[in-house]
């Protein structure tokens, strides 16, 4: 599938379903560490986003689909993860603002941009147990990907494949950020659950991205 | 796990329904986005007061509406900040044209979301200003941490600042108020049992039958240590050494002595816990000028306690003694 607004809007439609499957496993995570409710917040968004993801105009493109999601976002998730994803969304959207299809080059600007708004937002570093930790690793494989050569597809795997790894590398961390940072060395052992729900995210952008 | 609710989805919105029905001598409810006012609000040339976060912590923060206290409340989800759409509304609901002043308790979540409404009630042309409270010493302060919690000395500045507030302080004197309250509170708690969030169905955290945790939060985020229970009285010197070394309090010190309870704890074990932090004040040199006791920054159903202390001076007694009339706090009116 090309990387135009049909896409956009079936990565964020297998995104609802997949925040949704995958809802227990989140705030069982943030149970863990945190304060048990990411799973509920990104599953509530998300529902909110694909019940309105019909509403946007026909000549909406990837751009406008992803300001919407942001807007959507920021209203409904709560929590930290709400204004972090909606950010990103936003920022992401402002990247690649009128660009009709997403290449390479767009599909890497949009990621970066999206990574760059969760930092500016939560001021977290990588290492600091975020989903930093997921989508840093992500940037970095996608403009890798990117110069190697490789087409969206492939960029959009590399990109999950390594924000899958740095979720899993969140593990043996001490968190800086976030409400697992007061639990110290008791955080070690535990998955971040941002982190994990920004891996699900992109695995699901690659995933659109290889359908028909 | 029993609960007195319908579908789990619809806790928040049901109890701040039945909230606004039974104190609509003091506040009014907005259902879409959800915040609490109080019934006079706009008041016009006072500075409003704007204070919020996730449900579950109740009477804090709907229970403090009213005159003397806040203008307004935002209840997020169950133990969930609040989105920045119900924030800007019940700004632009309580703001008289002296400005609004946002209380934030020092959670991720509620810094983010409130800072995000604060930019876009700037952006409509309304004066803001935030302070973030984090009295709670059982999280280390530095850069390798989100910093300290806000708990239940957020009460304090709230009834404190509100004070101010409605005897006609400027937005800058009002918070300046605010902000000499969080320099000089201090507070710490213990959980003897975890919670239960209605759509989790499953406690927040496991506790063994025998073990407490010191240090808690109050979302029932773990703390500093868990250990074997202790009778109350140690408990609370565990609780009190902290609070007390941190600012610190000294000997001629007057202070306000708050025990909160966390919701499942009944009323005569928390004057068991006044009764020991009282007498440790009192060996310290510590006289304790006004108190407070009861259920006002609750996690659920735990059980639990925490202890609160204020540096007290001539201008905060006074401004603590004013007249305020909200639906858990009334005196003097």
């Amino acid at each position: 599938m090309n990387l135009n607004a049909t896409w956009a809007k079936a990565w964020i439609r297998s995104s609802a379903q997949v925040m949704s499957e995958h809802r227990v496993e989140l705030i069982d995570l943030d149970r863990e560490i945190g304060d048990g409710d990411h799973g509920e917040n990104m599953d509530r968004g998300f529902q909110a986003v694909l019940h309105k993801l019909d509403d946007l105009p026909p000549e909406a493109g990837p751009g406008d689909v992803f300001k919407f999601v942001a807007t959507t976002l920021i209203s409904t998730v709560g929590g930290a993860a709400g204004p972090l994803y909606g950010t990103a969304f936003l920022k992401g959207a402002v990247a690649i603002s009128g660009t009709i299809e997403l290449d390479g080059p767009a599909l890497v600007a949009f990621l970066r941009a999206a990574r760059d708004g969760i930092v500016l937002r939560g001021k977290a570093e990588s290492g600091d147990k975020t989903m930093v930790d997921a989508w840093t690793p992500a940037v970095d494989a996608a403009e890798a990907a990117l110069a190697g050569g490789a087409d969206d597809r492939a960029i959009l795997s590399a990109a999950a494949d390594a924000a899958e790894a740095g979720a899993l590398a969140t593990e043996p961390l001490i968190a800086r950020k976030g409400r697992a940072s007061y639990l110290g060395e008791r955080a070690i052992g535990h998955r971040d659950p941002g982190a994990q729900s920004s891996a699900l995210l992109l695995r699901a952008a690659a995933a659109t991205a290889t359908t028909a | 796990m029993k609960k007195l609710v319908n579908d789990p989805k619809n806790v928040v919105a049901e109890a701040v329904a039945g909230f606004g029905a039974a104190h609509a001598d003091i506040v009014r409810v907005s259902t879409d986005p959800v915040y609490i006012v109080r019934g006079d609000a706009p008041v016009s040339g006072k500075v409003g007061l704007v204070s919020g976060g996730g449900s579950g912590h109740e009477p804090l923060h709907g229970g403090f509406v009213g005159f003397g206290m806040l203008d307004a409340a935002v209840p997020g989800a169950v133990f969930t900040s609040p989105t920045p759409d119900p924030i800007l509304a019940a700004t632009k609901a309580v703001d008289g044209g002296a400005g609004v002043l946002h209380i934030v308790k020092n959670y991720t979540g509620d810094v983010l979301n409130f800072e995000t409404a604060a930019d876009l009630a700037a952006a409509e042309g309304i004066d803001v200003r935030s302070v973030i409270v984090n009295d709670d010493v059982a999280v280390k302060d530095s850069l390798y941490t989100a910093g300290r919690r806000g708990v239940a000395g957020t009460v304090l500045v709230e009834k404190i600042a509100g004070a101010a507030a409605e005897r006609g302080d400027s937005l800058d004197a009002v918070a300046a108020v605010a902000e000499k309250v969080i320099s000089q509170v201090r507070s710490m708690g213990v959980a003897l049992t975890p919670c239960v969030v209605p759509h989790a169905g499953e406690g927040s955290f496991t506790l063994a039958d025998d073990e407490i945790e010191i240090g808690i939060g109050i979302h029932g985020e773990p703390g500093r240590a868990r250990i074997k229970l202790e009778p109350a009285d140690a408990i609370v010197d565990r609780l009190l050494g902290p609070i007390l070394e941190d600012i610190p309090f000294v000997r001629g010190d007057q202070v306000l002595l708050f025990v909160n309870g966390m919701g499942g704890t009944p009323q005569i074990e928390l004057y068991i816990v006044f009764r020991r932090a009282a007498e440790v004040l009192a060996e310290q040199g510590i006289t304790v000028v006004r108190t407070l006791v009861g259920n006002f920054t609750t996690s659920l159903e735990m059980q639990g306690t925490s202890i609160t202390v204020l540096k007290l001076d001539d201008e905060l007694t006074s401004l603590w003694d004013a007249p305020v009339q909200t639906a858990a706090l009334r005196w003097g009116r």
